[in-house]
């Protein structure tokens, strides 16, 4: 059995349905793209996958489990913006991530200093050690998101929701964080959902890209139609599977 | 240059703020001067230089009778009701805007009755307080409490909703409980909203402390203000309103000092 298994997706807001019968099967430690048109619902299906809803019909399950009630620490999530609590340093932030779990929210003495040094250790690692007891709001845009991402790991989810991570970044921040998301995916082996406008993003980093769409358009109606999964590209290769040369015995293959 | 974009200096801008207070007291001493020249016994416009003896007299000679200074009797009695009536009143607002901003069940059994609430004159309902609570100190704490807690709830419930979703959603997957939510991620974010709040409130408390004062009470600053009224005492009524004006400020002060010392990184958002 798959890892994540969606079956038979549904969702409507109203009247109006938003995904229709999406279907998708995802194995463990995949890297999983998701781009399409703005509005078609894509950050409606993260939300499905976060369990932050549930579909009108279909379930969603993750490793064969019951299909969840509310978001939990299975499933980490980053989101474009608001993904780290402003009223605390970017060393409890990351604490946070292992607090959270417990209680009170809070670790005291040992446990306390213990975890921080954790947590500083994670922001070496990310590069943010030395803005450590800053607020986030003085960090750039990138700095930010870097901290989103380290702190949702630090509470080591199976699957990673990532809902147009890097959209408000600049070109050049952009690709560091490429780097730092395939150094962390590569340690972690993490199952992985981003949603991407930027389809290049989605082939470089995926090893799936799924494209959602409307397959059916009326004319009179724009919203008469849910979208659902129209392709899904093999992404490995940079989406050119062909080229890889399978046999290799009886194949000259320069050096 | 636009008007919009013309700035004063910094010389300028002290002397600007300053105009409007000389010009107020200019005012009242030239009112006063001419008043007094036609009618030296006049009891209305007291010149300046009586309210400063007054004053210093107040803040200084003990009472006759008791032997004890009257105003800062009066000072302590009254803030003691507004600080508990405040206090009560942030302490009840901070917990029920919690819950009515955290948790969907008590939003939909509280928020329209808060709404409903809030509507209620509060000075209609002060003999029903004196008739409950007695004449003593406990309605009047109760009508600051009717006065502003309405609007504090309205407040706070209305900030928390006001959180982002995907800040208590992202506490969730880190396994955050409800309470964790509220402690933690909610609360922090309350606290410099609920001192806005009580800044906001202050005005409506002071009119409701001086009003339940002057209906009913033995001590306090609108007792005294509304006693002294009788002798047409204006120059200790313009000390109190004035020393009541400076205590009502500094609190101001203190509150948006006291923000600015605890959540610092309200600033860093600016
Ligand atoms: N909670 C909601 N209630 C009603 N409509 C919603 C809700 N959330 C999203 N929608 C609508 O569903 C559509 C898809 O939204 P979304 O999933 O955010 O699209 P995107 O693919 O850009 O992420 C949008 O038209 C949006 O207006
Ligand atoms: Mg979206």
């Amino acid at each position: 059995m798959s890892f994540v298994v969606a079956r038979d997706i549904f969702q409507s807001y109203g009247t109006r349905p938003i995904l229709q019968r999406v279907n998708v099967t995802v194995e463990e430690g995949e890297f999983i793209s998701i781009v399409g048109a703005s509005g078609c619902g894509k950050s409606t299906f993260l939300r499905l996958l976060l369990a932050q809803e549930r579909p009108t019909r279909g379930e969603i399950r993750v490793a064969g489990a019951e299909p969840a009630e509310e978001p939990g620490r299975d499933r980490g999530v980053v989101f474009q913006r608001y993904s780290v609590f402003p009223h605390m340093t970017v060393r409890d932030n990351i604490v946070a991530g292992e607090s959270f779990r417990t209680r009170w929210g809070m670790f005291s003495g040992a446990a306390k200093r213990a975890a921080r040094d954790r947590a500083d250790e994670t922001l070496r690692r990310i590069g943010l050690d030395h803005v450590a007891d800053q607020y986030p709001a003085t960090l750039s845009g990138g700095m930010q998101q870097r901290l989103a991402i380290g702190q949702a790991l630090t509470a080591k989810p199976r699957i990673l929701l990532l809902d147009e991570p890097f959209g408000a970044l600049d070109p050049g921040t952009r690709l560091s964080m490429h780097d730092f998301l395939q150094d962390l995916r590569e340690e972690t082996g993490m199952t992985v959902f981003m949603v991407t406008h930027d389809l290049e993003e989605g082939f470089k980093l995926g090893d799936r890209v799924l494209v959602f769409d409307k397959p059916r358009w009326d004319p009179h109606d724009p919203n008469a139609y849910g979208a659902t999964i129209t392709y899904d590209f093999d992404a490995r290769d940079g989406g050119i599977p062909f080229q890889r040369i399978k046999e290799d015995t009886h194949v000259f293959r320069p050096a | 240059m636009r008007l919009i974009n013309r700035h004063p200096g910094r010389l300028t801008r002290t002397a600007l703020v300053a105009l409007p207070f000389l010009l107020a007291f200019g005012a009242y001493a030239i009112g006063s001067d001419i008043r007094l020249t036609a009618n030296p016994s006049d009891k209305l416009l007291p010149a300046p230089s009586t309210i400063a003896e007054t004053a210093h007299r107040l803040f200084t000679m003990p009472d006759q009778r008791s032997e004890k200074i009257l105003l800062w009797g009066d000072t302590a009695a009254s803030l003691i009701r507004l600080g508990l009536g405040v206090g009560i009143s942030a302490v009840l607002a901070t917990i029920l805007g919690l819950l009515i901003g955290l948790l969907p069940y008590v939003r939909a059994t509280l928020a329209g009755f808060v709404a409903v609430v809030s509507m209620i004159p509060p000075l209609a309902v002060l003999p029903i307080l004196f008739i409950v609570f007695g004449l003593g100190e406990l309605s009047k704490v109760v009508l600051i409490i009717v006065g502003i807690l309405p609007f504090l709830i309205r407040d706070l419930s209305a900030r928390v909703i006001e959180i982002p979703r995907e800040m208590i959603v992202k506490a969730e997957t880190l396994g955050a409980s409800t309470f964790v939510i509220a402690l933690r991620v909610a609360l922090p974010q309350l606290l410099p909203r609920l001192i806005q709040a009580v800044r906001l409130s202050l005005g409506p408390a002071w009119l409701f402390l001086i009003a339940a004062e002057a209906i009913a009470a033995e001590r306090g600053l609108g007792y005294r203000i509304f006693l002294v009224r009788r002798f047409l005492a204006m120059d200790i009524i313009l000390t109190y309103v004035i020393w009541i004006t400076f205590l009502a400020f500094m609190m101001d002060m203190v509150l948006r000092w006291l923000s600015r010392r605890l959540f610092p990184w309200t600033e860093a958002s600016l």
